[in-house]
């Protein structure tokens, strides 16, 4: 790349021609602050926060959109680049509702973290406030507009990443607010819950609904017998939010935190991703071999399911009709676990701890449930996890490490490495691969399916049959693969798909990562490398071979896909409709000419 | 303020609408004059209306909504049959439009930017309108009154009832 050379702050410096002003000055050490700029998401200018002076200027220049130039002379601290600063967030300030200390977001807030760096002491204007009710429609996610600064964030996340599209600017002037269509709330718009609006929320305008409270209640209650499961990827992000490093691996932290909660007993998911492979290797296989519908897709990623449902409902006979691995977990907990312990399921509630968003719409759907009972009764985020462990006093960093509860605490590599994108995919092949040949793989590392690519492709020899495999992460990339299936274009046998660019390690659930942290770490990559370290020291590193697994099918499920497992840990999938109308059928007749 | 989409009777605006959605499929910037045509054939845009732009197009719905929103020509309920404006500019403001505006609203229970349940009328607040000699200044459709006295309100509206 062809370099110029520009003075920044009396700095002479070389940087690549491509970069902006805001770029090269932070490589430089130069913090330009920025509220609205998320690298390469939303680049729009909007929040004038990162205002600096160029020679030859008339005015003060947004540096987050500027190219670098030869022979540009910038300064960016400068007295009235100052005082411009200063008076925009000000004005920012004066119309957002400053509840700080009862704010989800306080102590991670870039809005507060900013007043308090530029120095704001006094908000000297005062007028009209803006007034909406919060949005509590869906059960995943809590809008607030007035909390919302109209960063665009979110928006562009959704429109352009996710490309689901639910969010915009609606209205105009003062009376700008980000929403969706018709003002409906987000439970009642065709969003899929991925929480990815949350992610770059810069301020508490965007949250998981929380479950906190339902929680400490059950764990108070003598009469009831909780047992809570924690999702791979958790283990992977949670102690950032106790300020340890990204991609510290606190598995056996976690667990003694969990405990010293007071839940009765401590499960991982990684058990149910393991059962998971065995039902869907199965059903892979069963799908090859019978003339069965493929491509065959993964189905763990509740953000990717509601996606299907909403967007491709002609893939949904392609969706592996396994529970993903949480519920598949509870649905065993209240079953055999029960039986097995003499306790009633009634007086069993399942927690689960989840990197996710999704999980909470998904634990409510009426098919996830057995006997009368839903398999998961509260999902907890990871960011809800440590406010419980913060809120019980618990010094997490000094805690010793403790294993997971016996019997279905259990699990292998391949259950670890479901958190990272092509994790999914990886596991199932180490499976199936060993079922089809009978012999053990020589390398169960499948690299091809790693690595933060959006699309990645693999032909795997499983015996005689080569298996072409897709993995995609992030529903943009979902899109773009299943449009190139529908037009023919590329042909699979297994695709793993995440709603979440990365996998679930950066899912919506995820503890908060600033923009500024996102410029220079890559947030995927350091939180995969955990588990991947993890599934190395595990000892078995393949579904299959998991003892626990072999002890349930013998003493309870059968064979994978048996009538049992089918009833406990399969499920179905139904069309939905986005922005039903009053008289749907006649939308239907007079739009689409199709009765 | 409820207005029902009926399908029998925009029969052939659809038809027309889908021959515009047609037209600007798959152009740059075709948002806009898509909008602007529906607005034409149907008067506003109602929710059946941006869906099925939406779909005509590929464009997510909020995107629509975010556009029908910021920009005044687009309305998301009918104009009613009488389209009254009320000219706020400065020279009919100081006469005093205002007391015009609240007399409507009173007579007619009507919001400015609404349309009575009827659609009989629709009251919008204007710019300048050019007449400040004329000042106060209401339209109804293509009828003008100037010098205007709230007390004449309840008269000139009569006359649009029948």
């Amino acid at each position: 790349m062809k370099k110029v050379t520009i003075t920044i702050d009396n700095q002479v410096i070389q940087v690549p021609e491509n970069y902006t002003v805001l770029e090269a000055a932070r490589s430089i050490g130069i913090d330009i602050p920025t509220l609205c700029y998320l690298k390469e998401i939303n680049e729009v200018a909007a929040c004038r926060m990162c205002l600096v002076e160029v020679e030859g200027a008339r005015n003060l220049q947004t540096s987050c959109v500027l190219p670098v130039r030869e022979g540009m002379v910038v300064r960016t601290n400068t007295k009235k680049v100052r005082e411009a600063r200063k008076a925009t967030l000000e004005l920012l300030l004066s119309n957002h509702n400053r509840e700080c200390l009862t704010c989800t977001r306080n102590g991670n807030c870039e809005l507060q973290t900013l007043a308090d760096e530029l120095g704001v002491k006094d908000i000297p204007f005062e007028g009209e406030k803006t007034v909406a009710p919060v949005d509590t429609s869906s059960p995943s996610i809590v809008r607030d507009p007035q909390k919302c600064i109209l960063c665009g964030r979110c928006v562009s996340v959704c429109q352009n990443v996710q490309t689901v599209g639910v969010l915009d600017f609606t209205n105009r002037g003062f009376k700008t607010v980000v929403g969706p269509a018709f003002d409906k709330g987000i439970g009642n718009v065709p969003c899929i819950n991925c929480g990815q609006c949350i992610a770059v929320c810069p301020v508490g305008a965007l949250r998981e609904k929380e479950s906190i409270d339902y929680v400490w209640e059950a764990i108070d209650d003598p009469n009831k017998h909780v047992v809570v499961q924690t999702a791979p990827a958790v283990r992977a992000a949670l102690g950032e939010e106790f300020g340890l490093p990204m991609g510290t691996r606190v598995t056996g932290k976690m667990v003694a935190a969990l405990r010293r909660l007071g839940f009765d007993k401590v499960f991982d998911t990684d058990f149910g991703a393991d059962l998971t492979i065995m039902e869907e290797g199965y059903e892979l296989l069963h799908r090859l071999k019978n003339g069965g519908k493929l491509p065959m897709i993964t189905s763990c990623s509740p953000g990717w399911v509601k996606f299907c449902e909403h967007y491709y409902p002609e893939f949904l006979d392609n969706l592996s009709t396994c529970k993903s691995p949480h519920e598949m977990l509870g649905a065993i907990i209240k079953s055999y676990y029960a039986e097995k312990n003499n306790i009633d399921p009634k007086d069993i509630v399942v927690v689960s701890i989840m990197p996710c968003t999704a999980k909470k719409y998904e634990s409510q759907r009426e098919e996830l449930s057995h006997a009368g009972y839903q398999d998961v009764d509260y999902v907890l985020t990871t960011r809800e996890l440590a406010k419980m462990i913060k809120e019980a006093r618990i010094d997490f960093v000094n805690l010793p490490n403790e294993d997971f509860d016996e019997v279905l605490g259990e699990s292998t590599g391949a259950g670890v490495i479901f958190g990272a994108t092509g994790g999914v995919m990886e596991a199932a092949l180490r499976t199936v691969a060993e079922v089809v040949t009978g012999k053990e793989l020589e390398n169960i590392d499948f690299e091809q399916v790693r690595g933060t690519e959006g699309i990645k492709e693999a032909e795997v020899k499983l015996g005689d049959l080569a298996v072409k495999v897709a993995v995609a992460h992030g529903t943009g990339n979902a899109r773009k693969l299943l449009e190139q299936i529908k037009s023919g274009e590329k042909e699979y046998h297994f695709i793993e798909i995440m709603a979440c660019p990365g996998g679930c390690v950066t899912g919506g659930g995820q503890p908060h990562v600033s923009a500024k942290d996102r410029m220079t770490k890559d947030i995927m990559k350091e939180r995969a490398k955990a588990l991947y370290d993890e599934d190395k020291a595990k000892e078995i590193r393949k579904s299959h071979e998991n003892p626990m697994i072999k002890k349930i099918y013998k003493e309870f499920l059968g064979e994978p896909n048996s009538h049992k497992a089918h009833e406990l840990l399969h499920t179905h999938y139904v069309e939905r409709k986005n922005y039903p109308v009053d008289e749907e059928n006649k939308y239907k007749e007079y739009f689409c000419d199709c009765k | 303020m409820e207005f029902k989409f009926n399908w029998e009777e925009n029969k052939d605006k659809i038809e027309e609408l889908k021959k515009v959605i047609e037209e600007n499929k798959g152009k740059k910037g075709a948002l806009m004059p898509v909008l602007h045509e529906a607005q034409r054939i149907f008067g506003y845009l109602p929710i059946e209306v941006q869906r099925m732009i939406s779909e005509g197009l590929n464009i997510p719905l909020a995107e629509i909504y975010g556009v029908a929103t910021f920009y005044s020509q687009f309305s998301l309920i009918p104009k009613g049959k009488y389209q009254i404006g009320v000219c706020l500019g400065t020279a009919c403001y100081v006469k005093g439009a205002q007391a015009i505006i609240d007399k409507i609203k009173e007579e007619l229970k009507l919001e400015v930017g609404g349309t009575t349940k009827d659609r009989k009328f629709s009251l919008q607040a204007t710019r300048c309108i050019g007449a400040c000699g004329l000042a106060p200044v209401m339209t109804i459709n293509e009828d003008v009154y100037g010098r205007l006295k709230a007390d004449e309100i309840p008269a000139i509206l009569k006359k649009y009832m029948e």
